[in-house]
């Protein structure tokens, strides 16, 4: 949790700084003592469930939320403090919202115009058009918001956001309101329009998976606190608490009693020289367990095809619930059939402890792997 | 392409609150200040100083006042929740046109309902020397009806010219949670006669109750019904105190005396919608079946729906109409009523002028700053809309004439010249008690029209460089332009219509529509107070026109007339709505 992410080699002063925010709302904390710390031109996914207090976050960086206590600076400049409050026109922060708020009576080309009226009118307008000649927009630039499809929306809202090329852009949901197969693509379009105007932006979701694919780094939040931050990469593969562990995907949770260098669990012996004394959990990712030719006996109890992902129930037993198991390749089982099972140990992470979810999570240290 | 050492970034120390709440503060205080103004000068003088004059009027005042609210109050329940009831449970020919029909007596305001009928019904007036002629009768002295200047004729026409307010909100009611409920009681073997006992009335109670209310409080303002018809309530004694013996202590005592049956009313209205929003939350579901008559069941059925629209609205307005003609004929446009007609409107457009901006300035306020204090600043706002105008006369000008006495004698003083009465004498005292007295209709409004507004319009106008001020003007004003164009006219008619402030704080020499019909209905002489009323109740159709969409299902109307509809019948703030929006797609 304290090892910050790779750092970029040029190494540049965090463009957005948050400091011990808190915000309660009557009594209740919404944001508790969270802290930041983003780069410039670094794409932050924010993930958590809803109430987590993401959306607060954002509104708060936008300035169109107060806070409570702690400070957030934006480049070199505190914008909320104890005793400032910068109001959200003179930020220079670009927001997309969830239902867009693409303002009804303004055509695309008057919204996306909307955040210029500081400039002359002429630099204005050649603003306008190359942004929606960027975008692909042009076909759309004369239509009202309820003229156009919710994909279009969401990019008229995007070019809207980027047209004054504010410091960090700031997205709340904005991929939940569009169908799942325009979702990917308008993603990865968003994406690449970000990257290739080097945009810092913050992306809000809920949706690991989405969190997953947009995010130089993603942060996790839970409870109005940060719970973990890192690569897409480190946090799906080595997460550092059982809340973490859990959110990305399901989690196969097997009890084990440490003995000597080894954990034995009900579904076998697994090497562990970490010397350990009390009972612990298994965490074991679908995608860690195959059938094996040598392995323990299990019988298949469900199977589900999820598209390329192919899920089976495996119950075992010595275990109270069956194991579940994920794979790409397609198994030619069917449901009765008693199989083997094997797990990938590089994979399995150890919860010490009680039934805490926040509970550390270690990867077995391997006897033979040395 | 972030460039951070842009221009140094504008601060604010966190304190200070934004120019809205202020303004908003503003607004608030200047709603508040009359009524202030008559409870502590009424605490000022206490119970042995009141003078004779008041406590010789004061009981027998107070008596026929709360004998002409409660004979009011039956009457409108009655018409109200029955024709409420009739057009929606059946379908009969002409049901349509008694659907909106029945709203038209809200044109008519009660002064203009008593100065017709008084002389429809005089002696010598048509109805009578009609009877008198069927009968064989040659004079009145052989034979006249029981003359309508009594209790019973104040409170028959308070009757038939209040009731829509009980319809309009006992019809929504119906309209929007009777079906499922009626249906389901049918199923449980309740019979279609008992349905309306047993579960409609029941279920409109709140509904009924606020309607009531809302007429009450015009039967309270009422100053030109009760004097032609001569039923001494406590508006009319308070002009009388005022006027007539020129005792202004006693008419501030006798005003601080009706204060208690204003809170009466908004207790009863804000208790009655809070109960109605319990009973509104069933989801909105289908109108009600409505049983078909045909034949003569069908003809009795719209005769009876067509009765208090011929009372409350076709009788006076045909005979204003006949009687507005021959006026003309006789003695053309006289330039006493063009002079009437330009004061009114100019007078009425500057009020609702300041009314749609004091009104928008507390609804944004309390929208851009949420919290208690710029809640209580819009709620604060909107107290006027229950005291009677002559008690807000009081209220306004003890001040206003103390702040012209001041400035007249600081100028003498300082310039050596006499500005006279500045305020009183230009007629802001007037403006002012339209305004206080109207700002409810404009911040109820327009607070409904601007929660259909979604929040994060605000936060992408803010964040896309665009000051709280900037957003207002460039995303909320066009956004809510229906609201505030229903807000706007329901102000300029009632402006239009306002008597009892008009008659105590105009300028010398200035006649309103209102005060120049008053004027000759009380001199008895009838010349051009008939056309001056033609024009009042003609201009008066406007709202009823939007309100009578409510419930038909045209095809855009719905913005406009639901913020006609909250501002009307929603007078008091207390009805929030529930975060609709029809602004966005």
């Amino acid at each position: 949790m304290n090892d910050e992410p790779p750092i970029s080699p040029q190494v540049l002063p965090p463009i957005l700084e948050i400091c011990g925010v808190t915000r309660r709302f009557g009594g209740v904390p919404a944001l508790d003592n969270v802290s930041l710390k983003v780069r410039a031109g670094e794409i932050v996914a924010l993930l958590g469930h809803s109430g987590c207090g993401k959306s607060t976050l954002l509104r708060i960086i936008a300035g169109v939320e107060d806070i409570d206590g702690g400070q957030v600076a934006l480049g070199s400049q505190v914008v909320v403090g104890s005793d400032v409050f910068v109001e959200p026109e003179i930020r220079n922060v670009g927001m997309m919202f969830q239902d867009y708020a693409l303002f009804p009576h303004l055509t695309a080309r008057q919204n996306i115009g909307f955040g210029l009226k500081k400039m002359p009118r002429k630099r204005a307008a050649a603003r306008v058009a190359a942004i929606i000649e960027r975008l692909n927009l042009e076909s759309l630039s004369e239509r009202y918001p309820h003229m156009m499809s919710g994909g279009e929306q969401q990019r008229v809202a995007l070019a809207r956001a980027l047209a004054p090329q504010p410091h960090i852009l700031l997205m709340d949901e904005p991929f939940s309101n569009l169908d799942r197969g325009l979702r990917e693509r308008i993603r990865r379009e968003t994406v690449d329009v970000l990257r290739a105007l080097g945009t810092t932006a913050i992306i809000v979701t809920h949706d690991a998976e989405e969190a997953l694919a947009l995010g130089d780094r993603v942060v996790l939040m839970d409870k109005g606190r940060i719970v973990e931050e890192g690569s897409g990469e480190a946090i799906y593969r080595t997460p550092r608490t059982a809340d973490a562990a859990l959110f990305f995907s399901h989690v196969n949770i097997v009890p084990a009693q440490p003995s000597g260098e080894w954990l034995e669990s009900p579904i076998g012996r697994f090497p562990d020289r970490r010397a350990r004394t009390a009972p612990v959990r298994l965490f074991i990712r679908p995608q860690a367990v195959a059938l094996a030719e040598q392995g323990i006996p299990a019988r298949v109890s469900g199977r589900m095809l999820l598209g390329e992902i192919e899920e089976l129930m495996l119950t075992v037993e010595t275990l109270n619930e069956p194991l579940v198991m994920r794979t790409t390749t397609r198994s030619e089982v069917e449901i009765g059939d008693d199989v083997r099972v094997s797990f990938d140990t590089g994979s399995i992470l150890v919860c010490e402890g009680d039934h805490t979810k926040t509970r550390a999570l270690t990867p077995l240290v391997d006897a033979g792997g040395v | 392409m972030s460039d951070l050492a842009l221009r140094p970034l504008r601060r604010r120390a966190r304190l200070i609150p934004s120019g809205w709440a202020v303004f908003a503060f503003g607004v608030a205080v200047f709603a508040v200040l009359p009524i202030v103004v008559i409870l502590t000068t009424a605490m000022e003088n206490t119970g042995a100083l009141w003078s004779h004059i008041v406590a010789g009027i004061l009981p027998q005042a107070t008596r026929t006042t709360l004998t002409l609210l409660v004979g009011t109050a039956v009457l409108v329940t009655v018409i109200g929740t029955g024709c409420a009831w009739l057009v929606t449970a059946y379908r009969f020919r002409g049901r349509a046109f008694l659907e909106w029909g029945l709203l038209l007596p809200l044109a008519v305001p009660t002064y203009i309902m008593a100065y017709a009928y008084m002389d429809v019904l005089s002696p010598l007036g048509l109805i009578q020397g009609v009877i008198r002629d069927l009968l064989g009768y040659s004079s009145p002295r052989e034979f006249r009806l029981p003359d309508i200047r009594a209790m019973w004729g104040a409170i028959t026409l308070f009757g038939f010219v209040l009731y829509p307010y009980v319809y309009l909100t006992t019809r929504m009611m119906f309209l929007t949670q009777a079906a499922n409920l009626v249906e389901a009681s049918r199923t449980l073997g309740t019979s279609r006669s008992a349905v309306f006992w047993r579960v409609a009335l029941p279920l409109a109670r709140p509904a009924i109750a606020v309607g009531v209310s809302l007429a009450l409080m015009e039967t309270l303002n009422d100053i030109g019904a009760s004097q032609f018809l001569g039923v001494r309530t406590l508006t009319a004694s308070v002009y009388t105190t005022w006027i007539v013996r020129n005792d202004l202590a006693g008419a501030t005592q006798i005003a601080s005396a009706m204060l208690v049956f204003v809170v009466l009313l908004i207790w009863l209205e804000r208790f009655a919608r809070r109960r109605q929003r319990y009973a509104s939350n069933a989801q909105r579901s289908r109108a009600m079946a409505a049983r078909p008559l045909t034949g003569a069941k069908g003809a009795v059925a719209f005769a009876v729906g067509f009765l208090p629209i011929f009372i409350g609205f076709i009788g006076p307005a045909s005979y204003l109409l006949g009687a507005a003609i021959r006026r003309i004929e006789f003695a053309g446009i006289s330039p006493q009523i063009v002079r009437a007609t330009l004061n009114t409107v100019t007078v009425s457009a500057v009020a609702t002028l300041l009314v749609l901006v004091a009104g928008f300035v507390v609804a944004y306020a309390s929208r851009i700053r949420p919290g208690p204090w710029t809640g209580s600043f819009l709620r604060l706002s909107t107290l006027g809309y229950a005291v009677p105008g002559t008690v807000l006369a009081i209220g306004i000008l003890i001040p206003v004439a103390a702040l012209d006495r001041f400035i007249d004698r600081s100028a003498s003083e300082w310039f050596g010249l006499s500005t006279g009465l500045l305020f009183m004498g230009s007629g802001c005292a007037l403006v002012y008690a339209y305004t206080a007295r109207f700002l409810a209709i404009s911040s109820g409004g327009i607070e409904a029209g601007l929660s259909r507004i979604a929040i994060s319009y605000d936060h992408a106008a803010r964040t896309l460089g665009h000051t709280s001020t900037g957003a207002l003007l460039k995303v909320h004003l066009p956004l809510s332009r229906t609201a505030l164009t229903a807000a706007g006219l329901l102000v300029f008619v009632d402006c239009m219509k306002e008597l009892p402030a008009t008659l105590l704080l105009r300028p010398l020499n200035f006649e309103s529509l209102s005060t120049l019909l008053y004027g000759e209905a009380a001199r008895g002489t009838y010349e051009d107070a008939a056309l001056a009323a033609l024009v009042i109740v003609a201009i008066g159709m406007l709202p009823v026109t939007l309100l009578a969409r409510v419930g038909t299902s045209s095809s855009d109307p719905v913005a406009f007339t639901d913020g006609a509809q909250e501002s009307r019948s929603g007078r008091g703030i207390f009805w929030k709505t529930s975060g609709r929006r029809s602004a966005s797609t």
